[in-house]
């Protein structure tokens, strides 16, 4: 058994400003397990730029984001241990890994970070109808295989989903001589974010077709062809609006999701529903004590840089808990999203003698021109702000500050479209 | 005819008209304003890409236009990296191209990549 006072699952860009934040807020004794040869997480194959905006205040690619921060933490000497794979968190924060340098091994923590990041949805688990062919990839691993692996999956390629990896990948595939013939997005707006739209999209002329998906995949034993319809207000496809569309590869931008299974399993952790991250305060501390999640393993984000300081929150509370011990807690609120919000984060709210602030991070769950941000007690409005072009694809933020959070017995987060 | 943008600067995609008279309306920032009346004249956009890498513990190395380049000559620039190869290590921000087709624009590593 080794011992370590902290223990990050995950080193990328969660798990790495996580790391950063403990040390700088005390902690020593700091293990960061990663599971692949490299630190850096997604970020080293999103080879893009457009990442720092908000952290840096200038654009950098994902590379170049990874390594600014893999160089504050080489800086601080806090320990890594590549190529190990975590197997079990128990609930007393007992950690079993298996490592290419130690084998298996237990790590009893003090705390523990979740920080792994979230996996795409796959073909599967939209389940589209047809032949099961090979070059169907999801839009993420067809990035792995191009920008890190450097070979291009295919060369007539069609896209459904227009989440931003999908649009991304379009730019990139066409830019590397590849053929992407069109976008289906089943919902009536694009999941992505508007500049993608027009620097990946319209810059060359690929189509996006909103309001529809792919209805059958034709193929054996390589992908041929597959055949696209419009579908309804009910998002169901319309018949006769059929169309076939000859390509070699079919990539998927539908969705990601948390992944929590360690968290689960082993140490029972209680999930949220609407994000299939966990259930958190708002020291980001999960309902299993000790245990602390970041990232897009909590929820996924749009932007990195809100995925840096949610670790580096993480880091630092986490850091308190190790060094300070708990504080004594005088009620717990509890948190729940309300009209026109998809999720809202954190779940509860334990109030201490320190609590003065929240920031509450929740999306929208339709696009509106105009609305207003409420936060209200029940039905009392403790808050309100205007807003203007709320997107479910942009993950907002509001912070309430107050000294009157004992007085609260539930809050809702809910956006009024103006 | 006015013309309608979708301004690419920040992740916010502010829409933006540059109509007739030569005004333009729509941007929340003056960079919003800059990047149309850039588009309007000479479009430019920053190119990412990969570059081959000789003896490193990877096999491509990630790469961008250290500044903006033409729009109708990004294909052009995608082939001169395609014909490059580099030796590890690579360092982030190591000159891969200089002035690539006499843009003025350098091509630059985004990564730091060890020898094998």
């Amino acid at each position: 058994m080794i011992y370590r006072d902290l223990v990050i699952i995950g080193g990328g860009s969660a798990g790495l400003a996580a790391a950063v934040s403990a040390y700088d807020n005390g902690v020593r004794s700091i293990l960061l397990l990663e599971k692949s040869p490299e630190l850096g997480g997604i970020l080293n194959q999103c080879i893009h730029n457009g990442f720092g905006l908000h952290r840096f205040k200038e654009e950098l690619t994902g590379p170049e984001y990874a390594a600014r921060y893999i160089k504050e933490f080489k800086a601080r000497n806090i320990e890594a241990m590549n190529e190990t794979q975590v197997l079990k968190l128990h609930e007393d924060l007992k950690v079993d890994v298996m490592s290419s340098k130690l084998g298996l091994e237990t790590i009893q923590a003090k705390a523990v970070i979740l920080a792994m990041g979230c996996n795409e949805r796959t073909g599967g688990q939209i389940s589209i109808p047809g032949d099961r062919p090979k070059g169907v990839y999801t839009a993420g691993l067809a990035q792995k295989h191009l920008n890190i692996d450097g070979y291009l999956v295919g060369k007539r390629v069609y896209i459904l989903g227009s989440g931003d990896i999908g649009l991304i990948m379009a730019r990139r595939m066409t830019l590397e001589g590849a053929k992407v013939l069109g976008v289906s997005e089943l919902m009536p707006y694009s999941n992505g974010l508007n500049r993608n739209i027009v620097q990946c999209l319209k810059d060359f002329d690929i189509p996006l077709r909103l309001h529809n998906t792919v209805t059958k995949i034709i193929g054996k034993p390589n992908l041929t062809a597959i055949e696209i319809s419009d579908v309804d207000d009910n998002l169901r496809p319309i018949k006769g609006t059929e169309q076939i569309i000859e390509c070699d590869t079919l990539l998927l931008s539908v969705g990601l999701y948390p992944i929590n299974t360690v968290f689960t399993e082993g140490a029972h952790g209680k999930l949220y529903a609407k994000t299939k991250g966990a259930f958190v305060d708002q020291n980001l501390e999960t309902s299993v004590p000790g245990v602390f999640s970041a990232g897009n393993v909590l929820h996924v984000h749009d932007l990195v840089d809100f995925v840096s300081m949610e670790g580096e929150i993480a880091g630092k509370n986490a850091a308190n808990l190790i060094l300070n011990g708990r504080k004594v807690v005088k009620k717990v609120v509890e948190v729940t999203e309300s009209n026109n919000v998809g999720y809202v984060l954190p779940n509860i709210i334990k109030v201490s003698d320190s609590t003065d602030s929240v920031e509450f991070s929740f999306r929208v769950r339709k696009p509106m021109k105009r609305g207003e941000i409420i936060i209200r007690d029940g039905d009392k409005v403790v808050k309100s702000i205007k807003a203007m072009d709320l997107l479910p694809s942009e993950m907002k933020k509001v912070t309430l500050k107050t000294n009157d959070f004992e007085s609260y017995n539930h809050l809702f987060v809910e956006v009024k479209e103006l | 005819m006015d013309r309608e943008f979708t301004c690419i600067v920040c992740p916010k995609g502010c829409h933006i008209t540059a109509h007739d008279d030569g005004t333009i309306t729509g941007y929340t920032c003056l960079r919003g304003l800059n990047y149309v009346k850039q588009e309007l004249v000479d479009p430019r956009r920053t190119l990412t890409s990969t570059v081959r890498v000789n003896g490193g513990q990877l096999r491509v190395c990630p790469v961008k236009s250290q500044d903006t380049l033409p729009k109708d000559r990004v294909f052009d620039v995608v082939a001169e990296i395609d014909k490059t190869s580099i030796n590890a290590p690579v360092h982030i921000g190591d000159v891969v191209i200089e002035n690539v087709l006499g843009l003025g624009v350098n091509i630059i590593a985004c990564k730091n990549i060890d020898v094998k």
